[in-house]
């Protein structure tokens, strides 16, 4: 990251990146913006590109933005911290989580 | 560059706001039928209406495709005793369903009545409802005939009501089963809904939210003749003129929530549920009931898991729960064994506790998937909590990162997360008064699924939204032409767009946490006519100070800041239907600290509440206002022609 680019902001709201999109993949169809129910993303003013992620902290982890992507891959379900589910190998006993 | 803030540093800019801005200007569509919330009942009802040659208006706050609570999918169709495979009468299913003293009889009727003939339309519209794929061949319940998935839930049981014998050899064998619960792909189900919305030509009004209903001659009270909307997207207002409106938004469940940021976090409930359908029937002079049943949610609220992301949770069939040790604990697992039994006999969350304290049972517990016979495991797992809801997503992400369900314990969060304040909820009992047409007490006005008080799940809202539809179609064809009154309109713009007119003040969030503290502290555990007092004291103080410092710079913040009016009116009704019930009644978990006793012969009714001339009124419904539910159905449906014909 440049120095000019370092602004002075606010702290980001949390949870901040309920999905990550794979710009690679992406084609910035925008089915995911019409998808979520609760306006998470909006599109990119880049045609092409992956949405912005506006209102993440409103998110309620539905899963149908990355269900219904059609470009497997290219937007990827990131649980926040707290939320993400823990299990254990009933031979080994070691635990791990998502 | 995925977020804001990356988009920033990329750019040097934040991106200007990707719709046109349309604050305030008036678009007026005109319609037969309008219905306010296109979940699951709504999209039913829109259908319903559509089919019987009226014009139909769909409002939705999200988009349609995937809305609601039921918009990720569901897992079971419930109460379908008219499948060819179920061993009981729907009628008397219906009688056992409601035997219990705060329920929704109409709405239990028409459920066990029609459930099944709105399943089979499903099918019809394309939902997936049979293993046509011979997935889970072998499976308990499975049906090679029909290739239904029968749930072990109303096994030979009420699931409900726990059986000392639950787990005993030779309980709930499979000659003597119910079998009137059939597991879905109800993944499937939302987009064909849209789609038939589509096909049948309803006027589907994405991201639009309803703000107020209006009634003829502005009159609160007087007949429903229309709605208002704000587009969340753009901020333009829409009114609607209609000869009938449905209501069939949801609930309020995050009024005791002190934090929005976490407001989505583990809710089994869409995160836009905010109250708006109930506030605006409330207004407009329509009769409300359960509104002071609030309580604990044990469950999927607050700033609990997700809901399903712990073994343990509701509804986690077969799966047999474990402590660290490996040893089994005394709890049903609603699955073949325990006749889908959904909660423990009484005293065994106590025993287990008891046991924990002593070192007998080792924290924490785990789901034993392994332990678990090979189909029923695919079955839980790829069937039931891949097309339940927000649950297939965690199914998705838990297998990516190597979870095996053969090989691996799911973590539970039984006992080490607690029972807290946050958790407080509104319960969900909480709604509309409705007759036998699902008419409201005002003319004009319908309320299905969620919208009715005392409701049940997704397969009720299907089949209400389906009755409720039909029912105010046929109601409009004899119904007069109706004009709008300006003054309500304006008055209703006014209040909608006062937060775009300040450039400095307080934001939704802050109002929202505001009224969640009234709430944590004066409408929860201990209520008195003191704290309740307060309590409302205290919204009162809200409304005249922090309200008029509302601000909102763009329709989205603008929609999330009437959601906080709306969440604030449904406080208050739920206040003064907590004053109005001086008695304590364990069957409501409501506890009056000042009204200990359970006065049953008078206190156990309905209470009602309703605002005439700006006034709250409350009054009383007997238990079973609805009648024999058999015959007042059969009164009401001799037209009733069944399954829908396409084509028609
Ligand atoms: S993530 Fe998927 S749905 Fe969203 S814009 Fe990219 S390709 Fe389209
Ligand atoms: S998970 Fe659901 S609420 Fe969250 S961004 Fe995706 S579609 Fe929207």
């Amino acid at each position: 990251m440049s120095e000019q680019n370092v602004f002075a902001l606010p702290n980001i709201p949390t949870p901040s990146t309920p999905v990550s999109f794979n710009p690679d993949k992406c084609t910035g169809c925008n089915n995911c913006v019409e998808t979520c129910p609760i306006d998470v993303f909006i599109p990119n003013p880049k045609k092409g590109s992956p949405p912005i992620i506006l209102h993440a902290e409103e998110c309620w982890y539905c899963g149908c933005c990355v269900d219904d992507c059609p470009t497997p891959g290219a937007c990827n379900f990131n649980w926040p911290l707290p939320l993400k589910p823990r299990w254990k190998n009933k031979e080994t006993g070691e635990v791990r989580q998502v | 560059m995925a977020t804001w803030h990356e988009y920033l540093r990329d750019e040097g800019r934040p991106p200007a706001w990707p719709y046109q801005i349309q604050f305030g200007q008036e678009q007026l569509i005109e319609t037969d039928v309008l219905v306010i919330g296109g979940g699951i009942s709504g999209c039913w009802a829109a259908i319903a209406a559509a089919r019987q040659g009226v014009r139909v208006a769909l409002v939705e706050k999200g988009d349609v495709k995937r809305s609601g609570s039921g918009g990720p999918g569901c897992d079971h169709w419930c109460n379908a005793p008219a499948n060819p495979l179920s061993r009981v009468d729907p009628d008397e299913w219906a009688v056992h369903m409601a035997d219990r003293t705060y329920c929704n009889g109409i709405g239990l009727q028409i459920q066990n009545r029609e459930d099944f003939d709105t399943l089979l339309e499903m099918e019809q519209m394309g939902g997936k409802i049979r293993d046509t794929e011979d997935e889970f061949l072998g499976a308990e319940g499975r049906d090679d005939e029909t290739k239904f998935m029968i749930s072990p839930r109303y096994g030979t049981i009420h699931s409900y009501l726990p059986d000392p014998h639950m787990g005993e050899p030779g309980f709930n064998p499979p000659e003597k089963r119910n079998n009137v619960v059939i597991r879905v792909w109800g993944n499937t189900f939302k987009p064909v809904l849209k789609k038939e919305c589509k096909r049948l030509g309803v006027q589907v009004f994405d991201r639009v939210m309803g703000t107020s209903l209006l009634n003829e001659n502005g009159k609160q009270g007087a007949r429903v003749i229309g709605a208002t909307g704000l587009n969340g997207r753009t901020g333009e207002f829409l009114i609607f003129r209609a000869k009938a409106v449905i209501l069939a938004t949801a609930g309020a469940g995050s009024m005791w929530l002190m934090s929005m940021e976490h407001g989505g976090y583990s809710n089994m409930h869409s995160r836009n549920i905010n109250g708006d359908g109930s506030v605006m029937a409330w207004k407009a002079g329509a009769e409300l009931t359960m509104m002071e049943s609030t309580g604990v949610v044990g469950i999927a609220t607050g700033l609990k898991h997700k809901w399903y992301t712990g073994a343990g949770d509701a509804s986690y069939e077969n799966v047999p729960l474990v402590d660290a040790k490996g040893r089994r604990l005394p709890y049903p697992i609603q699955g073949w064994e325990d006749a889908g039994a959904m909660v423990p006999a009484p005293g065994t969350q106590e025993k287990v506790r008891e046991a924990i304290m002593r070192g007998e049972y080792e924290l924490p517990f785990y789901g034993d998937w392994p332990a678990m016979a090979e189909v029923e495991r695919r079955a839980t797992w790829n069937l039931m909590l891949t097309e339940e809801s927000t649950t297939r997503i965690m199914i998705k992400t838990m297998n990516e990162a190597g979870f095996d369900i053969n090989k691996d314990l799911q973590l539970s969060y039984k006992f080490i997360e607690g029972n807290s304040l946050p958790q407080w909820g509104s319960g969900g009992s909480g709604g509309l008064v409705v007759d036998w047409n699902l008419k409201t007490t005002v003319d004009g006005l319908y309320a299905v699924g969620t919208q009715m008080f005392c409701p049940e799940d997704h397969s009720y809202a299907a089949a209400t939204g389906r009755y409720g539809g039909r029912k105010a179609a046929a109601s409009v064809k004899d119904a007069g032409e109706f004009e709008l009154n300006r003054d309500q309109i304006e008055a209703e713009k006014k209040r909608i767009f006062a937060p775009t007119g300040r450039d400095r003040g307080i934001e939704w969030k802050e109002l929202h946490n505001g009224l969640s503290r009234a709430m944590q502290y004066f409408v929860s555990e201990y209520k008195t006519e003191t704290l309740l007092k307060m309590g409302l004291e205290e919204i009162e103080r809200l409304e005249a100070e922090a309200v008029p410092q509302l601000i909102a710079h763009d329709p989205h913040k603008l929609m999330r800041s009437i959601e906080d009016l709306s969440m604030m009116e449904y406080a208050k009704v739920i206040i003064h239907a907590s004053l109005a019930r001086k008695s304590s009644n364990p069957r409501m978990g409501f506890n009056r600290i000042d009204y200990p006793e359970y006065n049953q012969e008078e206190w156990e009714k309905f209470l009602t509440i309703k605002l005439v001339d700006d006034k709250v009124e409350t009054g009383y419904l007997p238990p079973r206002y609805w009648g024999d539910m058999k015959q007042q159905y059969e009164a009401y449906n001799k037209d009733y022609t069944g399954v829908y014909a396409p084509g028609n």
